[in-house]
């Protein structure tokens, strides 16, 4: 009879114990097996350590936070398992931004789920899923998105091409897929749109990850006469596509927007200095830069460079809102944080009530060799620790500046 | 027209690099018999393992360790796994090089990550050999065309010229004899595996800085090579040659145009008769066709021809 006995002061004092405090679990969604696993893992040391650093300040209103991964899988039929598994755990918050693919359907299933629990909402961080429809068409009160959309990056770039005046024609190329399809439509009507006369000559959707060898387009885009090349791209059609140019003996400007992550630097190196252009939220050479020493902790712990700095801003925004409504309550933090402004760590931020998109600071950068390897004094950090290369911050674009309209019409459930 | 000739040397540069690539599946094949699917697996290692020797040793002894180290562990696998599982015949032996492959793939991302490694062309050989009209040709790109012309007149020589190419062949046919005249067939047939393997691994190592080394590039280019190899006639080396040239050509010359039936249509009769093609299937450019391209050669080619294009009748898959 000992045993049972052990097991049962065992079980008591486990229960007895506990955590110290209550804990506000975030369920991180992202895929966490397959091809793109390395991101959803750079994702989970993100918001670890931005949780263990919210911790250390005390917690939000006397709780800690806690991250709880659920492989999602990167499939939508898989994410909303775990979304299941998330919320029969009684977790209130979840996050996940790999894919826009699945960030439209957990808004429709944490829609769903809200409707019938009205009592125990559930609130939805979308931290890096850009596609624009997620806060223009299907918006949703509980989806909140702290990457800026599709439109609202290819302007950016564009209200650079038009300040640059060298530049009067652009070279578009894509992956042939929702993203890839997406930034193309967005570049054509942008760049009609704001009557800067800046021409499209070539508009190529290639394959997704399966174009070997890239130097046709380069010489396509060659024949072109383009002045600059604008991409969705990212990893190896990016890597590929920058090799191939710079192998085609082209000096057009590479307008990205994945141009600083992915692997893309360490494939690149040297083959995309004063070429390879980034439109990012963050960039490890911003002047006067108040992540600065997250990042460098970030890096010293993991061995691998901040990029998803988005996570950073997502999750001080939601302690600020849930400080401001004095509660842990999703839809208390849901109603303090649309419509928030937050002095985030590159500028005033604004999570816009219409239709829940962050407007956040953006930063344009050029790939260029380290100070350490003879480039730019400024740019004293390289990229994804490949010793050689970096990016130098060439401009900032406000806030206000990013904003572009929505067709929104967000129903409140209140 | 400089875009034509750039494109035709890009296009040759690449199917030289499919054949070397290539040229060790088909060897294999034709010498034993064993298709190997693990052979990609093996064009990764080489990348991988040049780009690690490379850190130490220096770009161009990688370039020759490299596949020698890849191609001693592709003997120890046909010493100690594929010799096993002959005696039960080719379905097996495609089964083994069939896990063998995922092995691979899991294998390198435990030791080298998922992430891409960087590895790029040395200082030597960058930079452009040559320009045709402003558009510079890249001299690693030439450089890459000379190793794979290189290695493959060697092998060409060696199989047809030399006595070492004598017992090869006849081992293949007359084994019994070849045995009775005191030479080691079984040692012949691992040496032809480990060669085909280096092979592989050679073109990983001498094409990695052209692509991407990272653990998706052998599940990326594999179904390619098959292509290449059932397109050229499975086991014939001239027809692999033949194959990837190509395969090279369309896919690069491909991308160059963006025609479409509809626009072709448009052009030709006028917006009238052209709202009859106005449907999404024939909005489809060849630009974004190209990679459909060698999948549908290879169909129609062995429906015209089931051996392809140098394939004995009866040899073929």
């Amino acid at each position: 009879m000992i045993k049972p006995t052990i097991l049962a002061a065992g079980l008591a004092a486990l229960l007895l114990a506990g955590p110290a405090g209550a804990q506000v679990r975030i369920a991180q969604l992202d895929g966490m097996s397959g091809p793109f696993s390395n991101v959803g893992e750079q994702q989970r040391r993100t918001l670890l350590s931005m949780i263990e650093e919210i911790n250390a300040a005390g917690g939000v209103n006397g709780e800690k936070l806690e991250l709880v991964t659920i492989d999602g899988k990167g499939s939508p039929q898989e994410t909303l398992n775990a979304f299941k598994q998330a919320t029969d755990q009684g977790i209130r918050y979840i996050t996940q931004g790999n894919s826009s693919a699945v960030a439209a359907a957990l808004v429709d299933a944490v829609g769903k789920y809200n409707r019938r629990n009205p009592d125990a909402p559930v609130v939805y961080f979308n931290h890096s899923g850009i596609d624009n429809d997620l806060t223009n068409g299907k918006c949703d009160f509980w989806h909140f998105r702290f990457d800026p959309n599709v439109d609202m990056k290819v302007g950016a770039i564009a209200r650079e091409l038009l300040q640059d005046k060298a530049v009067k024609s652009v070279y578009l190329i894509n992956q042939n897929y929702a993203l890839g399809q997406q930034f193309s439509a967005s570049a054509k009507r942008i760049l009609a749109e704001d009557g800067g006369g800046i021409e499209v000559v070539g508009d190529d959707l290639h394959p997704f990850g399966q174009v070997k060898d890239f130097s046709s387009y380069a010489a396509k885009i060659k024949e072109s006469g383009a002045d600059a090349v604008m991409t969705g791209n990212w990893g190896n059609d990016l890597s590929l596509l920058v090799k191939a140019i710079n192998e085609a003996g082209l000096k057009t400007g590479i307008y990205t927007i994945y141009g600083s992550g992915f692997g893309a630097p360490t494939a690149i190196k040297e083959n995309g200095v004063d070429t390879l252009k980034v439109m990012s939220l963050w960039l490890p050479n911003i002047p006067q830069d108040k992540s600065q020493a997250f990042a460098d902790a970030y890096n010293k712990r993991y061995g691998q460079q901040l990029y998803f700095h988005q996570i950073r801003t997502m999750l001080q925004m939601f302690a600020q809102a849930a400080r401001d409504a004095g509660s842990n309550d999703p839809l208390k933090v849901a109603q303090k944080l649309e419509g928030m402004q937050f002095d985030s760590d590159t500028g005033p931020a604004l999570m816009r009530k219409e239709d829940h998109q962050i407007q956040v600071p953006m930063f344009l950068g050029t790939l260029k060799k380290t100070a350490a390897s003879g480039g730019p004094a400024e740019v004293r950090y390289d990229a994804e620790n490949t010793g050689v290369v970096g990016f130098q911050v060439d401009g900032k674009i406000a806030a206000a500046d990013t904003a572009k309209p929505t067709t929104c019409n967000m129903k409140r459930p209140f | 027209m400089s875009t034509l000739i750039i494109t035709s040397l890009n296009a040759l540069s690449f199917g030289l690099l499919l054949f070397l690539l290539s040229a060790g599946l088909t060897l294999i094949f034709s010498m034993m018999g064993v298709l190997n699917f693990a052979h990609a697996g093996f064009y990764m290692l080489g990348a991988y393992a040049a780009y690690t020797l490379g850190l130490h040793a220096g770009f161009f002894p990688a370039l020759v360790l490299a596949p020698l180290a890849v191609g001693a562990l592709g003997m120890l696998v046909e010493r100690f796994g594929l010799r096993k599982v002959h005696a039960y015949g080719h379905v097996a032996e495609l089964l083994f090089t069939f896990g063998l492959a995922f092995i691979i793939e899991e294998l390198v991302q435990l030791v080298w990550g998922k992430a891409p490694v960087g590895y790029p062309v040395p200082q030597a050989l960058s930079g452009a050999a040559f320009t045709v009209m402003g558009s510079p040709f890249p001299l690693y790109r030439l450089f890459v065309m000379a190793v794979s012309v290189g290695v493959l007149l060697l092998l060409y020589l060696t199989i047809t010229r030399t006595r070492t190419g004598l017992i090869i062949q006849a081992a293949l046919t007359h084994p019994r004899m070849v045995e009775a005249l005191g030479h080691n067939v079984p040692r012949v047939f691992m040496t032809v595996f480990g060669v085909g393997v280096a092979l592989a691994a050679l073109a990983g190592a001498v094409g990695a800085p052209m692509s991407v080394t990272e653990p998706a590039m052998a599940h990326a280019i594999g179904p390619i090579v098959f292509v290449v190899i059932v397109l050229g006639g499975i086991g014939s080396l001239k027809g692999a040659f033949i194959a990837s040239l190509l395969l090279g050509f369309a896919q690069n010359f491909a991308i160059l145009y963006d025609l479409s039936p509809y626009q072709l249509a448009l052009d030709a009769f006028g917006p009238g008769a052209a709202g009859m093609l106005d449907f999404e299937l024939f909005r489809i450019t060849i630009a974004q066709f190209a990679p459909l391209l060698p999948f549908v050669v290879m169909v129609l080619v062995l429906l015209v021809r089931p051996q392809g294009l140098c394939g004995r009748p009866g040899s073929g898959a």
